[in-house]
């Protein structure tokens, strides 16, 4: 099988000198769920960055298999190709769900407009389809035609999934996904993700601090310190044996519920 | 009754006798003169020509004594003569450091080579209004002699540049073919150049209020004045025709370079960064708010997060010219009724929905 | 107007105004207009001696066009006798020595707001539109850096979801005037704010269309018999706005109607909008319901407005 996402020695500092992240590589493949953790300042967000084409690295590179015609450079890719894989192929579920919707749009007409970026023209239909998603991601379809600002922030969280699983995509980039939200409500959110994950073979790259997130929803792990990966395995090895003296000290610190 | 609008020719040229009928006034009061403009009102005629994007005291003179004062029509009519100018070429970048300088002080510095100069400013006035000046030959008195002095002044920011402090500005866009906001449309994103001219001939209210704005957090860049110089330059052209370089005259310029928070990358020296403001006349207000508005939009390029107002280039350079925003706003008094009546129609006929499906919820 | 204000230091201007440099760049932008239609091409445009919003775009369009022989219309809701299309047919009178008409059929040149004339155009005509906000994106998505991209790259999504929130909010699209097209089956394009009752006489219309938008400097075309669609969803077709009444003088179906408000108690008629027409009609025999009204109101066209 091949990798759908390959990183290779990415890394990337910012214009004052400040270290993002350094020499990060991995394969991911279809259908895999990778958590990258650490605290904040541990250069994962900066990461995130590059791998979903937010930010070009500095060193090293991003390839994607964009069509299933092999690995491709995310940044060779030319601008309308490039933003039109961040509207297909794949999503960016934001922390704040504010960053991800569009606020002054209803849920349908959020959850239908990747429909009709690609070209999507029979309203019964699209409406259709808004509102099977927004079912699936349990939000009540008299909300189809509500404004985002009047929904809880997990539902807005919920909205934002499935604007973005709407176009059926084949890798997600989740940051803090449930960052901001009540601990019950978090705890529905994983369980929906996770569901939605399984049910419809979505690779993943989910980046938390929180450990309990990809204890949940990861296959794979790794952990990151000051720009660079100390360690990476497969999730529950990492969780339950941490190697690196960093990791045994962000497992052991977090309080057993 | 209804009576129709027609006749529009002739209001039209009933109400152009009435502004000028209002305009001279009370025919007992003199008649301004444009020289008494020119001459007595001069912070206006630097206004208009720095807005209006030219540079002539008369016509300057002329557009506020045509528009009653009224400062954004006065520099509306010198945008609109210069359109029927022939342009013939462009002139030698104006070299400041040699100016003719009537005023010039640092605020980063107490003293500085050639000193500090006040000059003819209202920096130190009281603001107490003046009653001898209602009646007129009250202000006899003269000044001492202030002449404007030829010794050489070099700026406070090249001095700084000289031992590596200041950011030197980027070669490349100074050797390039440069912006002309005259002839071109603006186009985002926009260079320095592009920048500086929309500023320069940007609504002094706009660019003191956003300057302001930085001051007060949103885009803070811890300015201090390096220098602000005040005086004449000269305006050099190469014709053609000639090859070489001649003197075409001098004109009063206001310079204001302000030195700002340093900054710093992985391979370069942290150091100070500048905002430019230039205008024509002595405007010194103006020159000081446009330096900080070009700092503040130089955010991305010092990789600084565009979070205000301020260092929003689209906002702030779409916004600034106002001719543009006086005649957009003021078109909303033309005629928009077909407009509206469809608006009309469609609120009608979405009232008339909305009853009628109360009605049929009623009746179940 | 006063007479003075329209000449030079030496006492003349150009032939209608700008100099033959400005009318060639203006020439050249109208050329790449036609040649991508409903792009809308970006223009070094100039300062005119009326205000930006009142008509710039369209002056500078006619300027760089108009020639000795042309006969020149120009209209402002329709009608003739406006202020402002009055203002406008004065400035090129005074600056090209035109001649002017009301008449449609007379004009070789009509340059419009916010109406196209009821009459259909030939071949031998041209239509200049003044346009206050030439892009159909920007309420949407204002900054120009990410329109840019939405037209270059045909992302036309964000159109359709502001098509598709006024069907689940109103039952209809609700947008009433400068109702966005799709032109040539590739740039969607802001119509200016001609009311979408006038939408349809874009398409395949034989005259050349130009629009002007002075303050954003950008100018776009239609060339003739060329591809117009209304932007809609496939089961939520474009309506096409219908009036249940015909014009009160004149007797014309399926016009563009004014609401003209008569009296303090609600009275109100509805009068073509389009002042040629109903003059052509009216000097034709033809009558409304209210056109005996009309002469008593003093509600008659009078010469003198040229």
């Amino acid at each position: 099988m091949n990798a759908l996402l390959e990183a290779q020695s990415v890394g990337h500092s910012y214009a004052g000198g400040q270290l993002g992240c350094e020499d990060v590589s991995f394969r991911l493949y279809p259908g895999e769920v990778l958590g990258v953790v650490g605290e904040s300042g541990s250069g994962k967000s900066t990461l995130l960055g590059c791998l979903s084409g937010m930010i070009e690295p500095s060193q090293g590179s991003v390839r994607f298999d964009a069509g299933g015609q092999g690995l491709r450079d995310v940044f060779s890719l030319s601008e309308p190709e490039r933003r039109l894989l961040m509207r297909t192929d794949w999503g960016i579920v934001r922390q704040n769900p504010r960053d991800g919707l569009r606020m002054n749009v209803s849920a349908g007409g959020n959850v239908g407009e990747r429909l009709m970026a690609v070209g999507a023209r029979n309203y019964t239909e699209i409406r259709g389809e808004a509102l099977d998603w927004l079912t699936r991601v349990e939000i009540p379809s008299g909300r189809i035609d509500d404004l985002p600002r009047t929904f809880s922030g997990g539902m807005q969280q919920r909205v934002q999934i499935a604007r973005i699983l709407v176009s059926k995509p084949r890798l997600v980039f989740m940051d803090e996904p449930t960052g901001g939200l009540d601990v019950s409500v978090q705890a529905r959110l994983l369980d929906l993700l996770r569901g939605l994950v399984r049910d419809l073979g979505v690779a993943a790259v989910v980046v938390t601090h929180d450990l309990a997130v990809v204890r949940l929803l990861s296959d794979r792990l790794m952990v990151m310190r000051q720009g660079r990966v100390v360690e990476s395995g497969l999730t529950d090895q990492v969780l339950d044996d941490p190697q690196h003296p960093y990791s045994q000290l962000l497992v052991s610190s977090v309080l057993q519920a | 009754m209804y009576v129709a609008t027609k006749g529009g020719e002739s209001a039209i040229e009933a109400t152009h006798e009435l502004i000028a009928e209002e305009r001279r006034g009370d025919t007992t009061v003199p008649e301004l003169g444009t020289d008494q403009v020119r001459n007595q009102l001069g912070r206006a005629v630097d206004r208009v020509m720095t807005e209006g994007s030219l540079y002539d005291p008369d016509l300057a003179s002329l557009a506020i004594k045509q528009a009653q004062g009224d400062m954004v029509e006065a520099i509306f009519l010198l945008r609109a003569f210069r359109t029927t100018l022939p342009r013939f070429g462009a002139a030698e970048p104006l070299d400041t450091s040699k100016m003719i300088i009537r005023r010039r002080i640092s605020a980063a510095f107490k003293d500085i080579p050639g000193g500090q100069i006040l000059g003819p400013t209202y920096d130190y006035t009281h603001r107490l209004l003046d009653f001898d000046l209602v009646k007129e030959g009250a202000n006899a008195t003269s000044a001492p002699e202030a002449t404007a002095t030829e010794q050489t002044m070099p700026r406070v920011t090249d001095i700084l540049g000289a031992e590596g402090l200041m950011q030197a500005e980027n070669r490349e866009e100074i050797e390039s073919e440069p912006f002309d906001l005259g002839r071109q449309p603006m186009s985002f994103p926009a260079n320095r150049d592009q920048r500086l001219q929309n500023l320069f001939r940007g609504d002094e209210g706009f660019v003191l209020a956003l300057g302001y704005a930085t001051q007060r957090g949103y885009g803070r860049n811890h300015p201090f004045v390096g220098e602000i110089r005040m005086g004449f330059v000269e305006v050099e052209f190469t014709p053609p025709e000639l090859g070489f370089t001649i003197s075409i005259g001098e004109i009063e310029v206001t310079e204001c370079q302000m030195i700002n928070q340093f900054t710093g990358t992985k391979d370069i020296q942290p150091m100070f960064t500048r905002g430019y403001g230039l205008a024509f006349g002595q405007s010194e207000r103006k020159t000081m708010a446009m330096a900080l508005v070009d700092r503040a939009l130089k955010a991305s390029e010092l990789g600084e997060d565009r979070d205000h107002p301020p260092q929003d280039e689209e906002f702030v350079l779409a916004h600034s010219d106002n001719v543009e925003a006086a005649g957009f706003v003021s078109h909303l008094k033309l005629p928009h009724y077909v407009d509206f009546q469809s608006e009309l129609s469609l609120l009608r006929g979405l009232r008339e929905d909305a009853l009628t499906t109360q009605d049929k919820e009623a009746a179940e | 107007m006063n007479s003075r204000a329209y000449h030079s230091v030496d006492g003349t201007y150009n032939f209608a105004y700008l100099d033959e440099q400005t009318k060639r760049m203006i020439r050249r932008t109208l050329l790449k207009a036609i040649a991508v239609p409903g792009y809308q091409v970006p223009f070094g445009g100039r300062e005119m001696p009326m205000a930006y919003g009142w008509g710039t775009g369209g002056i500078q369009i006619t300027a760089s066009i108009i020639g000795r022989d042309d006969t020149l219309k120009v209209i402002d809701q329709g009608a003739d006798d406006t202020t402002n299309a009055v203002s406008i047919r004065r400035f090129f009178r005074r600056v090209a020595g035109v001649q002017t008409t009301e008449e449609t059929s007379k004009a070789t040149l009509i340059q419009t707001r916010h109406r196209i004339p009821e009459k259909q155009l030939t071949e031998k005509q041209i239509l200049v539109y003044q346009v206050p906000q030439p892009e159909p994106l920007w309420k949407l998505e204002p900054r120009e850096v990410e329109t840019r991209k939405l037209h270059a790259y045909s992302e036309y999504g964000l159109m359709h979801v502001k098509l598709y929130e006024d069907i689940s909010r109103h039952g209809e699209i609700i947008t009433t005037y400068d109702y966005p097209v799709e032109v040539n089956a590739r740039h969607i394009m802001s119509p200016s704010p001609i009311p979408k009752f006038d939408n349809p006489k874009m398409a395949m219309m034989p005259a050349l269309q130009l629009f002007g938008a002075g303050r954003e400097k950008r100018i776009y075309a239609i060339p003739p018999y060329t591809r117009v669609r209304s932007l809609d969803f496939d089961d939520h077709p474009f309506k096409p706005q219908r009036f249940d009444k015909p014009c009160a003088l004149c007797g014309a179906e399926e016009v563009f109607l004014d609401e003209v408000i008569l009296d303090d108690k609600g009275d109100h008629m509805f009068v073509c909008s389009d002042s040629d027409h109903c003059r052509e009609r009216r000097a034709a025999g033809h009558t409304g319901s209210r056109a005996s009204d009309a002469a008593d109101m003093g509600f008659v066209p009078t010469e003198g407005l040229n």
